[in-house]
């Protein structure tokens, strides 16, 4: 790909980048959120369209006007929410738009069936030809990704952040499937932010800053640091720094708790967890072992079906959520920032009141005092550094990241005891994560109780004081956070006993 | 006895005349929606159809003629719907509202052109044909007042419904076409990926549901009555929309679906012909109410195809 641009409008998204990839490579693409690969990749797959610029696949220029044209060179792509259709089956959603047919464009389901199982055995991707897709696990899922681009004759593979969605199991499986293709000759472009992979798979990188193309390396020859200065544009620091403190007394005891999840299953069930001041717990486990079930439980948003909930020595069990904000000081950083943290079309000072607004200096008998709340919006902006600097802006306009700290902003102003942090960087670029992190541990170290729950491993691991794991509903285990073991930790979240 | 199994057979056999063209327009909803594509306008394509249908087989004397031109009146509609909702991706209920308008406004407005001003089409002389009535009557094998003709000597578009019935399965469920048709109502952007055309399979389902719904109408018109009028198709279309939902969005539930409120019609006949001292009215109101009834059961626990009623849009966006 030479010299691609891609505008959308006055926005550049990608401003004449380069990007070489040879037989058999693994090519990693890295930048932060918004810098432009996965444009770049749509690019090079025909979903977009290039300003301007030239595509060339094994010497031969190419335009490539939509995804059968890549296709049909050897191009496929694993989009990072996976393009499964859920009621089909395996092999349904593998031959979709090039199925085997008998006369008349009626189905051939056995021949299709034989040749799934065919590439799944010579690329050792393991899954079950007849299996619906909504009962695989997404490993499973992605694996049948991968073999729709085989089965299309794939002989580039382009993985848009991978392992993002992965246990710590899954993604070794998935870099020994990587290693099988790459010896059948693939090669393969691997879009990700996350800079210990880039080491683990790749053989060259190409960083990509703002739309712009900072620097194609070879993997072996740079440090992780020199990678995320690249990406960044400054020196970022990974640890996440912290003192040791002391914990105080226990704040938050949660007994047998058991609430129930959308298909009235159990989700949590029969979980235990003592949290103290001043310490931060993280929550490890993979998606959907009851994370979300337990935060709505702890903030009054899902009913609880039996156990308790006791916060600073009161039961606070299935009280309403705004009982559980004012009285017991509980603070929440919702999992889906867009959906419960903020209204969209509501602008920064208004979000920043969304709690607040019924009370003292923000509202007197039935009318919003205006001028409070863009006073209260101004400090909170400067003190937080939300972006643009103006309290009339709707929270649609900003960044993930602000939209973050304007969240955080709200929560932390309002003095909360425990603060429930649910996934709080997800999506977050490299300087944002680093702002929330620091925030985390600012409260921490304010004596305040906080809770993190995260599908990051690096993330619980990085932060927390201690870490509890999460499977099936249950903790399985808590181990200190100092000198942890993350094998451990990664076994315990697959259901293993450590 | 004797005359028990021919009450039987009267309720059968009503009971498939009525439910004929609720069976055709469902099987257009199966089709429209399975692709993703909702169609409250079927209501309105059936009225087109069925004043087309008429229109045309008085005119030239061929009920088939006027079968195959309702069809098409039908697919007119459906294809503004899908310029509308496809193409131009309004939201798929209103552009429905307005089809039900335009489809009910368009028939009677070239029916009062037509014919001097009325509202219905006179009779037609030639119905759709009933191919088994060789067997029935005087001297024949069955007499046509017994069980076997009045349960079988039904109208052609009758055995036709049923011939769809599972034509449309097969098509949905055992043919490329078919599954592409499915996964573009499942996951549009999957589909896309994968080189389908998004927009052309929409484009098609919507038309066919207008060809079917059409037909459906017509099925009323020109078969279980002889002539159409501004009160013919009077809810049909949505009944039929409700046993699509209620068939789970299967052609062969459709079909039992749309079998159990054809029975409640039935019913309704059967009572008001033996003199059950009920009001004609409460009766008429029976596959009204069922509807009513049956959605507010069953409608939580059916699943719809994931991407129904979600506009489509393809590319430039990040």
């Amino acid at each position: 790909m030479t010299t691609i641009t891609k505008k959308f409008g006055d926005f550049v998204a990608n401003d004449a980048i380069n990007l070489k990839v040879h037989r058999g490579e693994v090519h990693a693409l890295l930048g932060e959120n918004g810098a432009g690969k996965t444009t770049l990749m749509n690019i090079l797959y025909g979903i977009l369209q290039p300003t301007s610029g030239t595509i060339r696949i094994n010497g031969r220029e190419l335009k490539v006007t939509d995804p059968n044209v890549a296709i049909r060179h050897g191009i496929g792509m694993v989009h990072q929410h996976f393009m499964l259709v859920e009621t089909f089956t395996v092999t349904e959603n593998i031959v979709l738009g090039n199925e085997p047919t008998r006369s008349f464009g009626v189905l051939d389901m056995e021949t299709a069936e034989r040749e799934v199982a065919e590439l799944s055995e010579r690329y050792g991707l393991a899954v079950d030809p007849k299996a619906l897709i909504q009962d695989l696990s997404v490993g499973s899922q992605q694996r049948v990704e991968i073999l729709k681009t085989l089965y299309r004759g794939a002989e580039i593979l382009i993985l848009d952040e991978p392992t993002a969605v992965l246990t710590p199991l899954e993604i070794q499986e998935l870099v020994g499937i990587i290693r099988n293709l790459t010896e059948a000759g693939k090669s393969i472009i691997i879009i990700t932010h996350k800079l210990g992979e880039i080491k683990q798979v790749a053989d060259f990188c190409t960083i990509i800053r703002r739309g712009l193309h900072v620097d194609t390396v070879d993997v072996n020859t740079v440090s992780e640091a020199e990678l995320a200065a690249k990406m960044v544009g400054r020196e970022v620091s990974f640890k996440v720094e912290k003192k040791k403190q002391v914990p105080g007394e226990t704040i938050l005891e949660i007994q047998g708790l058991c609430v129930e999840g959308g298909r009235g299953l159990p989700a949590v069930d029969g979980l235990d967890l003592k949290l103290r001041k001043g310490e931060i717990l993280g929550i490890a486990g993979v998606d959907g072992n009851g994370q979300s079930e337990l935060i709505e439980a702890l903030t009054g948003l899902r009913k609880v079906k039996s156990g308790s909930i006791i916060m600073r020595g009161k039961n606070i069990t299935n009280l309403s959520p705004g009982k559980i904000i004012e009285e017991h000081k509980i603070a929440h950083i919702p999992e889906d920032r867009q959906k419960r943290g903020l209204v969209f079309e509501f602008d920064i000072a208004e979000n920043l009141i969304l709690q607040s607004y019924g009370k003292p200096p923000f509202s007197k008998r039935f009318s919003l005092l205006w001028d409070n709340i863009y006073q209260n919006a101004e400090r909170l902006i400067e003190k937080f550094d939300i972006r643009p600097q103006h309290p009339a802006t709707p929270a649609r306009a900003l960044s993930g990241g602000n939209q973050q700290k304007m969240i955080i902003a709200r929560e932390v102003s309002h003095e909360p005891e425990l603060l429930i942090a649910a996934q709080p960087t997800r999506g977050l670029d490299v300087g944002a994560i680093e702002y929330v992190h620091r925030a985390l541990v600012a409260e921490r170290d304010r004596g305040k109780a906080v809770l993190l729950i995260s599908f990051e491993l690096d993330e619980v691991l990085n932060v927390s004081d201690r870490i509890a794991v999460i499977y099936e509903g249950k903790i399985v285990g808590i181990l200190d956070a100092e000198g942890v073991d993350e094998n451990e930790v990664g076994l315990l979240m697959a259901g293993g006993t450590a | 006895m004797e005359l028990i199994i021919q009450d039987i057979g009267f309720i059968i056999g009503t009971t498939l005349m009525y439910a004929t063209p609720l069976i055709f327009t469902a099987l257009g909803g199966v089709i429209t929606e399975r692709s993703g594509v909702v169609n409250i306008g079927l209501e309105g394509m059936m009225f087109f159809g069925a004043f087309v249908g008429a229109a045309v087989a008085y005119f030239s004397g061929s009920p088939w003629l006027g079968l195959l031109c309702a069809a098409f009146g039908g697919t007119f509609w459906g294809l503004i719907h899908a310029i509308a909702c496809v193409s131009f991706r309004a939201e798929q209920i209103v552009s429905g509202i307005a089809i039900n308008f335009l489809g009910a406004g368009s028939a009677l407005f070239i029916s009062r052109l037509v014919f001097d001003g009325a509202t219905q089409t006179l009779t037609v002389v030639n119905k759709i044909p009933q191919p088994l009535a060789f067997l029935f009557g005087e001297g024949k094998m069955f007499s046509s007042s017994g069980f076997m003709g009045l349960v079988f000597n039904q109208f052609a578009t009758v055995y036709l419904a049923f011939f769809m019935v599972a034509l449309v399965w097969f098509v949905l469920y055992k043919t490329r076409l078919g599954m592409r048709v499915r996964a573009v109502g499942e996951n549009p952007e999957a589909a896309n990926t994968l080189g389908i055309d998004v927009i052309k399979i929409r484009y098609g389902a919507v038309m066919m549901s207008g060809f079917f719904a059409g037909m459906g109408g017509a099925a009323m018109s020109i078969a279980v009555v002889s002539r159409f009028s501004n009160t013919l198709i009077s809810g049909h279309g949505f009944i039929a929309l409700a046993a699509m939902i209620f068939g789970k969005w299967k052609p062969q539930g459709a079909l039992l679906a749309c079998l159990l409120f054809g029975a409640a019609k039935g019913f309704e006949i059967y009572l008001g012909a033996k003199g059950v001292p009920v009001a004609g009215d409460v009766l008429a109101m029976l596959p009204y109410v069922l509807t009513l009834v049956i959605l507010v059961s069953f409608v939580g626990k059916t699943t719809a195809p994931a991407a129904i009623g979600k506009i489509y849009e393809k590319g430039d966006h990040i």
